[in-house]
């Protein structure tokens, strides 16, 4: 007679090795998972550590509060971040007033307007547009816009804020369109049905309905977009310069705080050096801007959030 | 807009067809016949819906009762691969014609969904958001449109103290009352209702069932219902759908107590459905 399905079940159970798998599975998931924790963690420590040495040598107070960024000066170095700030915020600010409108109104477009068809084609091409390297956006920046530029505007240096400014807006694009577009698809039909039988036109809804259901995944997708732009290293240092200036001038040579560590490690200094140090000290603001955005990111999509 | 003036009956007579002579009709539907795709949905319906009347809809699932609800505000367009023929009078004039916006339809005549769906914004912006669309932005009359909408809709006195609050804080049974205030704050013609009480508990539905009473005064509605009793209890002409087409269209009592339709007998002593 052939044994009961229960019973192959209850043999199978007591099986040994798979009890002993069973356990060890969760174990082994968490050592795995504390490396990438661990390297985090280690990344942190040697930022903090290197940039308390820095400020060993040059006080805080100089670096957060002086607005000359002169460190390879042979006497007298000056290392007020300020200019560096400057030149991330002119870069960012230029992106978030190239990106936001065009990628919000392409997500409106996909997720209200475009049929199926179009919206099985343009969003896996948006995906690939986000994985374009960013070395050939620093390459179009430098070599396409900024002579287009130029041609309207001569004034315009070959190294200058602008040029990469729309570059990096065009880089986080599709991130901004494709993220928003999921905050907006997201949004129940029955609440749009709701409001196209009041007589709402289809912009109306999507206006007065669909954007702010969604405005957190949106407010999100942005504030993503801006930590990308704050972070862009590549564009920046090909085609905006390696000129520290804390001034309101877009037209020609600036740099960024992620332009100034690349210039550094590509070997203007030697290890050890105050300069070799500064970097960690700009690196360290950096990660306090990212951090802010992150923290912003996460307020502000609790603040919008509209339930549904 | 006064609001006052918001609400003008159309009364220019149109001559109606004989058996419906008693009251006006709101919506004459000749020889409609739609498809989704290949599959016909609705064949040959000829209806009359009366003013100021409450007409149930009643049938087994995908007889189309919903599907021609969805017809009389063109909502069912929604639908891609929809095609339809025959027409639709509202007032005489087809609904089908080109010239004839879907806002402007759909202005006129508002609808009650199966689930509640209020949008997610504070109740008070809830129910001004029709108002506001269509152009009233005076602060006072929009507070005066909530407030009577809210007490229409008999839910002024449950939210009056919260009308800030998120509209998704309230119980299932307040949101659809909610829905159907909102509906009620631009002041429409025809109240299209579409299972309005499927998701709601016994005394949620009671209450709805006794606005319903209410607001017939005031309104036509048309109410699609799965409750056979709800139909009985509420409505002044019943029309028993089944695949796709009219069975029988006739007075709520007649159809309950004496159907002509053998097929309307085995449904309403639940034979079938």
């Amino acid at each position: 007679m052939r044994t009961s399905v229960q019973e192959l079940i209850a043999k199978s159970k007591d099986k040994k090795s798979k009890k002993i798998i069973e356990k060890l599975i969760p174990i082994l998931l968490f050592l795995i998972a504390s490396v990438s924790v661990l390297t985090t963690i280690g990344i942190v420590l040697t930022l903090i550590i290197e940039t308390v040495t820095f400020f060993t040598r040059v006080p805080l107070s100089d670096f957060i509060l002086g607005t000359t960024w002169l460190p390879f000066a042979n006497s007298g170095a000056q290392f007020g971040i300020w200019p560096l700030i400057v030149g991330t915020l002119k870069i960012t600010g230029i992106a978030i007033i190239v990106a936001v409108p065009i990628g919000i109104s392409a997500a409106i477009y996909l997720s209200e307007y475009a049929s199926d068809n179009v919206r099985r084609i343009v969003k896996p091409v948006l995906e690939v547009l986000a994985g374009v390297p960013t070395i050939v956006y620093g390459f179009f920046a430098l070599t396409f816009v900024t002579p287009v530029l130029q041609s309207f505007f001569p004034e315009i240096k070959i190294f200058n804020a602008i040029s990469p400014g729309i570059v990096v807006g065009i880089m986080i694009i599709p991130m901004i369109a494709s993220l928003s577009e999921d905050a907006m698809s997201s949004v129940p039909k029955s609440i749009r049905d709701g409001a196209l039988a009041m007589g709402s036109t289809k912009f109306e809804v999507a206006w007065k309905i669909t954007v702010p259901a969604a405005l957190s995944g949106i407010i999100a997708s942005v504030v993503l977009g801006l930590s990308r732009a704050i972070g862009e290293t590549m564009i920046v240092s090909l085609a905006a310069g390696s000129t520290p200036k804390f001034d309101g001038d877009f037209t020609g040579s600036i740099q960024t705080m992620t332009a100034y560590i690349v210039q550094v490690s590509k070997g203007d200094a030697g290890y050890g050096t105050t300069i070799y140090y500064s970097i960690y000290a700009v690196g360290f603001t950096l990660f306090l801007f990212t951090m802010a955005m992150n923290i912003l990111a996460g307020y502000m999509s609790k603040r919008f959030r509209e339930e549904y | 807009m006064n609001t006052a003036t918001i609400k003008t009956k159309i009364n220019t007579a149109q001559p109606t067809s004989v058996e419906q002579a008693e009251k006006e009709s709101v919506y004459s539907t000749r020889q409609l016949n739609l498809w989704y795709g290949n599959n016909h949905a609705l064949k040959n319906i000829d209806l009359e819906i009366g003013e100021n009347e409450v007409t149930a809809i009643i049938g087994p699932s995908g007889c189309g009762k919903s599907t021609y609800l969805k017809t009389l505000n063109r909502m069912v367009e929604l639908v891609p691969s929809v095609k339809t023929s025959g027409e639709i009078q509202y007032r005489g004039r087809n609904i089908f014609e080109s010239s004839y916006g879907v806002e402007e339809l759909r202005t006129r005549v508002g609808m009650v969904f199966q689930k509640p769906n209020p949008f997610p914004k504070s109740i008070y912006d809830n129910i001004a958001y029709g108002p506001r669309i269509h152009g009233i932005k005076n602060k006072k009359i929009l507070d005066e449109i909530v407030e009577k909408s809210l007490r229409g809709a008999a839910i002024w006195d449950e939210v009056k103290d919260r009308l800030n609050e998120n509209a998704y804080g309230i119980s299932g049974g307040q949101q659809q009352r909610i829905c159907i205030a909102r509906t009620l704050a631009i002041e429409p013609d025809v109240i299209l209702m579409d299972e309005p009480t499927s998701a709601l508990d016994p005394i949620s539905t009671l209450k709805i069932e006794e606005l319903v009473q209410e607001l017939k005064e005031q309104y036509s509605i048309i109410i699609v219902t799965h409750n056979m009793q709800q139909a009985a209890r509420i409505s002044d002409k019943t029309a028993f759908f089944l695949n796709g087409e009219v069975i029988e269209y006739d007075r709520t009592d007649a159809i309950f107590s004496n159907p002509a339709d053998k097929r309307t007998e085995d449904y309403i002593s639940g034979r079938f459905g």
